[in-house]
């Protein structure tokens, strides 16, 4: 069996179902799923509709956020109940936690942040995954382990169709004795991020870097991302000048993003920037220097200030 | 409270280079570094041991060369760092890596250990989860900020997507952190001269009871079968001068798709 870890029945688990779904064909193995999670789990059924065999869901309200020891304990125990051949998880920050933690238990390969998953003719399972700065890729196996463990990109496949419900497709409410919730960490709270998109989910991110020269312009930014329904990305240079956290942050020592359209505005182009866009769909430079190296990532380059132009877009957006 | 930190040499990303024949990255000859979120991870330890008093311990697996980061791990204030390092190891890959670093945490006395999210080269931020659940501790990954400590236990910040969490978490326990967990401090000459002197110990494959066929390549379960070069280079439709306009036009109409 293929079996897709989630811990929520959102986009990046339909991805993973499509996906799999297209491996069975080529492979004959089943595809199953296991939900570990809150309570909104106890409608997993409609999982069922995307031609998935089998359903597993772990759910209760001690299970609402991620607790690395309970989470652990549950999945090895049920992973080894499924014996799946492969587990495919998303690369965010739950499957990017928990996958590490169940292929230690189980003493076996993992590979990250897949962006291409295959079956060669002999049968070998190809994981594809950018290697150090992006433009190397590196196929990796896992030829004497099982299972063959993978977290996958989110945004890199497409989402599961309705193909409807296979004739004897299940899905199972799975018992968690009281002794599993032991755990050593104690969540005391969580505070919602409700206004603002994660730059990984986003399909437009308008991402800003000194050329801005001020931290007062970010409002600009912030107003065209808005706009689009986007999120507001960050080079390295301005999160060091603090006009903006972390979170914001696109590259290698920030995160690697792949939205529908990336603008870069006053963006020069480090290569530990362009490691983490370049892989967008569309992506547009804005710059005053012709000779920037993110133009060479580029569909569209504009050369001028990024400020006054990032104003224009705003101004004829507006309008219309 | 003694604190280990996992830490790990990368090239210096600021200043590599694009080979613009082939597109990849230029990495012979440049400098390596600390990977900047174990850096990060590491000052959060410093300033834990000023807060509750104990010692603070570095551990790193990789070539030779790795003592220089362990060094200047000791100028900014570490007691103690060990580099683990052989040339059996060379292709380890994150399982393996993890069971090799257990295996030398285990020789000391810790309460904490603290491990960057991720490495800037690799990118897996695989290892310190691993080393967490390989040696049954509980982990919390992606800590954003230390909100409280006491001698057995801790409150910090977790920043997921869809928000903040709050945990508290018993001692012993792994944290990985993200680089918003503290701002490192710079080394001092004085710093410097002291770790010129102090030992930075070295540690075998022999030294640890591991099989050969448990390290390297051959222990490794994911094997790279082949690396291939995709050319990202894109033509840019450029708009310059009187074509600017022209440009941003362009730009509107792709974005009044998703225009609200």
């Amino acid at each position: 069996m293929i079996l897709i870890l989630g811990n929520k029945m959102g986009r990046s688990v339909l991805e993973l179902v499509g996906k799999a779904i297209q491996l069975s064909e080529k492979s004959g193995m089943k595809v199953g799923v296991f939900l570990i999670g809150g309570r909104e789990l106890e409608n997993a059924e409609r999982l069922l509709d995307y031609g998935v065999d089998q359903v597993f869901v772990a759910s209760d309200e001690r299970l609402e956020r991620f607790v690395s020891d309970v989470y652990l304990r549950i999945s090895e125990r049920v992973i080894k109940y499924i014996d799946p051949e492969i587990i495919l998880s998303p690369a965010d920050t739950f499957g990017r936690s928990l996958m590490p933690m169940i292929a230690a238990k189980l003493e076996t390969g993992l590979t990250a942040d897949c962006t291409d998953l295959d079956f060669d003719e002999k049968g070998n399972f190809l994981q594809t995954r950018p290697a150090i700065g992006g433009n190397i890729m590196a196929t990796i196996v896992i030829p004497n382990h099982r299972p063959k463990m993978a977290t996958v990109r989110p945004r890199t496949f497409n989402v599961a169709r309705k193909i409807g419900r296979k004739r004897d497709a299940e899905i199972e409410f799975l018992k968690i004795p009281d002794e599993y919730f032991r755990s050593n960490v104690r969540l005391l709270s969580f505070k919602e991020k409700r206004d603002e998109i994660n730059i990984q989910e986003a399909d437009v991110i308008v991402a800003a870097g000194k050329g801005l020269r001020r931290k007062e312009n970010m409002e600009i930014v912030r107003e065209l991302a808005e706009l689009v329904g986007g999120a507001v990305g960050a080079s390295r240079a301005i999160v060091d000048a603090k006009w903006i956290s972390h979170d914001h942050q696109v590259g290698l020592s920030g995160k690697t993003v792949k939205p529908k359209v990336y603008i870069a505005a006053g963006i020069s182009g480090a290569v530990q920037h362009i490691a983490g866009m370049q892989t967008s769909e569309m992506i547009i430079a804005i710059n005053k220097d012709k000779f920037a190296p993110i133009f060479k990532v580029a569909d569209i380059g504009i050369v001028a200030d990024a400020k006054s132009t990032l104003e224009e877009i705003i101004r004829r957006l507006r309008s219309r | 409270m003694n604190i280990v930190v996992l830490a790990k040499q990368v090239p210096d990303t600021d200043k590599v280079k694009i080979d613009p024949e082939s597109g990849t990255m230029v990495r012979e000859g440049f400098e390596a570094v600390m990977n900047t979120f174990d850096l990060h991870a590491l000052e959060l330890a410093l300033q834990m041991k000023e807060m509750v008093g104990g010692s603070v311990l570095v551990i790193s697996m990789g070539p030779p060369n790795t003592e220089d980061i362990l060094r200047e791990a000791l100028a900014l204030g570490a007691d103690r760092a060990t580099l683990v390092s052989d040339r059996i190891f060379a292709g380890s890959d994150t399982l393996v890596t993890s069971l090799v670093l257990k295996r030398v945490i285990e020789r000391h006395e810790f309460d904490l250990i603290l491990a960057g999210e991720k490495a800037t080269d690799g990118e897996t931020g695989q290892v310190g989860p691993e080393v967490g659940a390989m040696m049954n501790l509980p982990v919390i990954t992606y800590v954003s900020k230390l909100l409280g400590i006491k001698k057995d236990s801790l409150i910090v910040e977790r920043s997921v997507e869809d928000g903040l969490e709050e945990w508290e978490v018993h001692l012993p326990a792994l944290l990985t952190v993200s680089r918003s967990v503290s701002e490192p401090r710079f080394p001092t000459l004085s710093g410097k001269k002291k770790a010129m002197k102090m030992e930075v110990e070295v540690l075998r494959f022999s030294d640890l009871e591991l099989k050969t066929d448990q390290v390297g390549i051959r222990g490794s379960p994911t094997k790279v079968v082949k690396v291939f070069n995709v050319s990202v280079t894109r033509k840019a439709d450029m708009y310059e001068g009187k074509r600017i306009s022209e440009g941003i036009d362009r730009v509107v109409e792709i974005l009044r798709r998703f225009s609200r």
